[in-house]
């Protein structure tokens, strides 16, 4: 009998719940922009244009955790552009409102940091910094039809859309333009890799490195993996690309771990030539790191604080001053031509910003494949599959700074 | 009524406040988000909150109920994501998308029993804690193993390589599904609110019908005198590995829900640190205090979300509020201060009537 009772309790409460969810169904695809613009008006910023009057630009990255360096420089580089661009009048007119969030290196955060700057108005999004969030936020972009331009996001995934953009060289492109790179420079034929096989980025591009070795005739003499778990004893995998000769050693993983695999190669005596991609960006800057170890490291980077060119110039001298005097990496470089290519983009489709998210997204997404882009990171095209066009560019370490080759 | 309410037991009494709160809560946010009241942050939260409500409830039957230590639940969560995210890739098209996610979540629910039963079946015959150096153990390998898979299924079915994709030898038309440490990419987005909040439900409904029922009893003489236990005739390793496979499979069945709501999946995010975030819940919640874990969850992951106002200063609160509730929940004279308020609420409730 009293079992009974619980179970009638139990169904009414289910039936409750079932009921509430029929009604609750209906309203759930109601996601246009009303709701967000009136967020946005509510929201705490004072001085905001109102909807429509501004352009909402929203920015996500980490800023806190492991991979912070690269959201701040982001966030950095999206801010010194976009004050830039307010100073000189703004995008067809109307000024820039700018908001960032931090996502940890999170995806699941990463989707939520989203929904808050939808809340906020967003109306394109310059973001995320890392790969695998920027996956979970494209998709969420992609069904909302929110115009997404990632600076750094290399992963292939991160621009499955057709509403996404990419600023950086895709994973697989970093792979195969490093081997091509070696190869044509002729730099060594013995190739000793150390990747670390949990991240999605190191091992994108190893997978697409080992490919084209094979095609530029080099040998791959060991690849050696690490994971996220074993990435501070460095000593087997260095041992091991020494007992089989390697005159290089290909490094496509994060700077941390690369000035750990420097300082112990040192410690064995062994120096070949190193070779990196994008991830070592940073080196330079990792604490207690002795940067003479770093000297004539190679790296595939679209910027570099010290090159003659003036738009590159004009921004590292811009961000020095903004920022405490702190040089540029490459992420803010990148984030700064975002905001510049949006520009360009809004500029040519002669949008205004009270179009509906989903109308700027369809007019920026014809815009970005029709101009040519030329920024501190090189010159751009786009296809419309949102990957970018433009010449890989290799830089060396010397004297404690980058230099072109 | 008022009679039906007196001969109810005070356990029963006790569940159906549990249900009726979660319940009401739910009949809030579902009108909030039907009059257009939540904001876009909050309903992304939804989903989340229920994984993890899910996740806990399902720890605190090992932890505080079974009385051992898992530290890696977070190794389940995983394997019941993979292994739905799996079938839903492969059978995405082929099935009706309502089937096909009933059918998944089934799967990420057998595929953490199965997992939780493996492990149980040598560690819960020893005595000690040897539960928790396992699973961490666990958490780590299955991390390390996923790490190096890469599935792919063509027109001769599934293909498993531990090199890379073109190891698979997939023919035309094939498609690789995991790939290694970038994981699976682009399952379909089936889970909201509604079936998050069905499933805490089920989960509740297992879990407090256990604790009451003779096994749970049998589960919680165990837990506070083993050889009393075993000296009345109960199975002691049958007992606690029914619980821990149970709670597997529910963490299993929420993984489940975790993969069909983001649109990637990596091993690199089923840590340690997630297996110890659950953890948190329960312990802040109260070990052993189903009701506790539920309400610890919301607090503590929507918490730092709505702080984001704050900017960096969020991280720092968030600590603080871990301390404080740490010391409500467990310092005896934050216990003592709470039975006061509660027994003074008790007599003027009597009063009044």
């Amino acid at each position: 009998m009293k079992n009974w009772k619980r179970f009638t309790a139990i169904v009414a409460a289910g039936a409750m719940a079932l009921t509430m969810a029929a009604c609750g169904g209906s309203s759930s695809g109601n996601t246009d922009n009303t709701d967000a613009s009136s967020a946005a008006q509510a929201s705490s910023a004072g001085e905001a244009a109102a909807p429509g009057q501004a352009w909402y630009i929203g920015g996500i990255g980490p800023t806190t955790g492991g991979a912070a360096s690269y959201g701040l420089a982001v966030k950095n580089g999206i801010q010194l552009a976009v004050d830039e661009i307010n100073a000189a009048g703004g995008i067809n007119g109307y000024p820039i409102e700018y908001a960032f969030q931090d996502d940890e290196h999170n995806a699941e955060k990463s989707v939520n940091a989203y929904n808050a700057l939808k809340d906020w108005g967003m109306q394109l999004l310059i973001g995320t910094v890392t790969s695998t969030p920027c996956v979970a936020v494209e998709a969420e972009a992609e069904a909302d039809n929110m115009f997404l331009l990632t600076p750094s996001g290399t992963s292939v995934d991160a621009i499955s859309g057709a509403n996404a953009f990419r600023l950086c060289f895709s994973d697989p492109n970093q792979g195969v333009g490093a081997a091509q790179y070696i190869g044509e420079h002729n730099l060594a034929k013995k190739i000793a890799v150390i990747y670390d096989s949990s991240d999605v980025y190191s091992s994108g591009i190893y997978e697409k490195f080992a490919e084209t070795a094979k095609e530029e005739n080099l040998e791959i003499v060991c690849a050696e993996a690490f994971t996220a778990q074993s990435n501070k004893d460095f000593t087997t995998q260095v041992q091991k690309a020494a007992d089989a000769g390697a005159e290089l050693v290909f490094l496509p993983i994060y700077y941390t771990e690369a000035s750990l695999i420097l300082q112990q190669c040192a410690a064995m005596d062994y120096a070949p030539l190193f070779f990196g991609c994008d991830g070592l960006d940073g080196l330079l800057g990792v604490e207690n790191f002795d940067t003479s170890l770093a000297e004539g490291v190679m790296l595939l980077t679209p910027y570099a604080a010290n090159s003659d060119d003036p738009l590159s110039v004009a921004f590292t001298d811009a961000y020095k001053a903004a920022f405490n005097n702190e040089t540029p990496i490459q992420f803010a470089a990148d984030a700064y031509d975002c905001v510049y290519a949006v520009k360009q983009a809004i500029e040519k489709a002669g949008a205004t910003p009270d179009m509906s998210v989903s109308d700027l997204c369809e007019a920026l997404k014809t815009a970005m494949t029709e101009i040519t882009f030329a920024g501190v990171t090189g010159e751009i095209t786009w296809e419309a599959d949102g990957e970018p066009n433009k010449t890989p560019k290799a830089v060396i370490i010397e004297n404690g700074s980058y230099k072109m080759l | 009524m008022g009679k039906l309410k007196n001969s109810m037991r005070k356990i029963t009494k006790k569940n159906l406040m549990t249900y009726i709160c979660l319940a009401i809560g739910f009949v809030i946010i579902q009108s909030c988000s039907a009059g257009g009241l939540l904001t876009f942050q909050i309903k992304g939260l939804l989903v989340p909150v229920c994984i993890y409500i899910i996740c806990a409830v399902a720890l605190n039957l090992v932890v505080g109920i079974s009385g051992e230590l898992s530290l890696g639940h977070a190794g389940f969560l995983c394997l019941g994501a993979y292994g739905a995210a799996i079938f839903s890739k492969i059978t995405n098209g082929l099935i009706p998308d309502p089937i096909r996610f009933l059918l998944a979540l089934i799967i990420g629910a057998a595929v953490g029993a199965l997992f939780g039963f493996l492990i149980g079946i040598p560690v819960l015959r020893l005595n000690g804690d040897y539960l928790a150096i396992v699973t961490l153990a666990f958490c780590q390998i299955i991390q390390n193993l996923l790490n190096v898979f890469y599935i792919g299924v063509d027109k001769h079915g599934l293909h498993v390589a531990m090199q890379d994709p073109t190891k698979l030898e997939l023919e035309e038309g094939g498609q690789v599904i995991v790939k290694g440490a970038q994981g699976i990419t682009g399952t379909p987005k089936d889970a909201n609110f509604i079936i998050g909040i069905i499933l805490v439900f089920i989960t509740l409904f297992i879990v407090l019908n256990l604790i009451d029922s003779r096994t749970g009893r049998a589960i919680m003489a165990i837990r506070d005198n083993r050889i009393a236990a075993e000296s009345i005739g109960i199975d002691v390793t049958k007992h606690k590995l029914l619980a821990f496979t149970i709670s597997a499979g529910l963490v299993g069945m929420a993984g489940a829900l975790y993969s069909h709501n983001l649109a990637t999946l990596t091993v690199a995010k089923f840590d340690y640190n997630t297996s110890i975030l659950i953890l948190v819940f329960v312990v802040l919640g109260g070990i052993g205090n189903i009701r506790g874990s539920i309400i610890a969850t919301v607090i503590l992951y929507v918490l730092p979300e709505l702080l984001r106002g704050l900017q960096t200063y969020r991280m720092l609160i968030y600590a603080i509020v871990l301390i404080v509730i740490m010391l409500f929940s467990w310092a005896p004279g934050a216990i003592a201060f709470r039975q006061r308020i509660m027994e003074r609420l008790k007599n003027r409730g009597k009063g009044v009537q």
